[in-house]
């Protein structure tokens, strides 16, 4: 090949390549984000108010057709004692779907423990729901496409494109991810997305006698979720892992996992 | 070039037409990138309507009292009138069609969920009236003696 050839063909190829980018489109979900600027569902738990009746995880498992005996659910309760030696113990007795009637505190392997009341320092319940990251670990690694993010923010599994691989369980920091026993896809808390999208409440919020847990639309100024997320203490779980969740928790203590 | 060379790439550029085919019937059209990009909104677009199809089980309070607000004023006056009626009464799912009537837990199991004495200090539990399942009255549901929709003593 003589010297002009080569130059010749490289030009036109690198043009060509050139076209053949450009023909892309590139798409910044933060532009497509700013322009629909209506909506973004968040959720506001408030620990201070629950009382670990585990009603909402009754209530959320019968909404859900999640089997109620089987040990997995959407949403769970956690309990912390904290003792005045500065130990923390936590425990959720089948995530809390009966409530907590018990002051045993299940250790798992070590067996139930009893913490006499003049010990305690704190003790507080925790409920706990997928925090539908901004960031969603959970769908990154989905290798085809069957859970994904909507453009209102609710993090979703496609039941008739998840091939079972269990990626997305692994993924979740939070562990809000289960294999659903009937189903036999992975699965996960939907906002309720039947519910909210109709100008419903979900399950969970709804059965909450204390009015502990709340949905909202974060954009909405008004929304009585976004003015406390605007104006009050709030904290998200496992902020380090830079998932953003639309998760908000007040009064959480830095026990809590 | 000889045939040695361009037989074997018959076969794989047959393989890849027959797998353009597969795709282009198997993957529904509206598959693909949407509102949050590749990386969070790669997928069936039809899926999140599927998702708000799915049917609802529990309705509300208001909707119960559309039929039995006789009951209304009696939970105003006790404090249980935070709790939803779906809580005890279940579901209300296509009622009263379908099911013709709900059924209610009346379970002592129910009752302790929040009324078993427990040390909570830093949390709501302490300030609700607790008992210790085991020492009061024990085999004995609590509705045998407390109304479940005013449950204050003085009424009873």
């Amino acid at each position: 090949m003589k010297r002009r050839d080569f130059l010749k063909s490289t030009a036109v190829f690198v043009s060509g390549a050139a076209i053949s980018v450009s023909a892309l489109e590139f798409i910044d979900p933060r532009e497509v984000l700013a322009a629909k600027p209506d909506l973004r569902w968040g959720f506001l738990v408030d620990t201070h108010k629950c009382v670990g009746c585990g009603f909402c995880v009754k209530a959320c498992k019968t909404e859900n057709d999640i089997p109620l005996d089987a040990n997995v659910t959407r949403t769970w309760v956690e309990r912390y004692i904290i003792t005045e030696s500065g130990e923390t113990f936590s425990d959720s007795p089948k995530g809390a779907l009966n409530g907590f009637t018990s002051k045993l505190i299940d250790q798992n392997e070590s067996g139930m423990k009893l913490v006499p009341d003049r010990d305690v320092t704190q003790a507080f319940f925790v409920p706990k729901l997928c925090n539908h990251c901004s960031n969603p670990p959970c769908v990154q690694v989905c290798p085809v496409g069957a859970t994904y993010s909507t453009a209102d923010g609710v993090v979703l599994v496609d039941r008739t494109w998840c091939i079972g691989c269990g990626y997305c369980i692994m993924g979740c920091p939070y562990g809000v991810r289960f294999f659903h026993p009937v189903v036999h896809t992975a699965d996960k808390c939907t906002f309720c997305y039947h519910r909210i999208s109709k100008g419903g409440n979900t399950a969970c919020a709804q059965a909450c006698p204390f009015g502990a847990r709340m949905i909202g639309n974060l954009k909405d100024p008004n929304d009585p979720v976004a003015k406390t997320v605007l104006t009050q203490r709030v904290a998200i779980l496992r902020e380090e892992f830079g998932t953003n969740p639309n998760v908000y928790y007040l009064g959480l203590d830095k026990e809590v996992r | 070039m000889k045939g040695h060379v361009w037989r074997p790439l018959f076969v794989v550029i047959g393989i890849v037409v027959l797998i353009l085919l597969f795709r282009a019937f198997y993957v529904p059209d509206d598959f693909g990138v949407q509102d949050r990009g590749y990386t969070f909104g790669f997928h069936r677009l039809g899926n999140e309507q599927d998702w708000k199809e799915y049917p609802a089980k529990y309705k509300d309070t208001a909707y119960c009292n559309e039929c039995h607000d006789d009951k209304t004023a009696e939970r105003e006056k006790g404090g249980h009138v935070i709790i939803p009626c779906e809580n005890c009464h279940g579901p209300a799912l296509n009622h009263p069609e379908e099911p013709e009537k709900l059924a209610i837990d009346r379970s002592r199991s129910l009752c302790i969920r929040c009324h078993s004495q427990l040390y909570m200090p830093s949390s709501g539990r302490n300030d609700i009236p607790g008992i210790d399942p085991k020492l009061h009255n024990e085999g004995l549901e609590c509705v045998e003696c407390h109304n479940p929709h005013n449950p204050s003593l003085e009424d009873m």
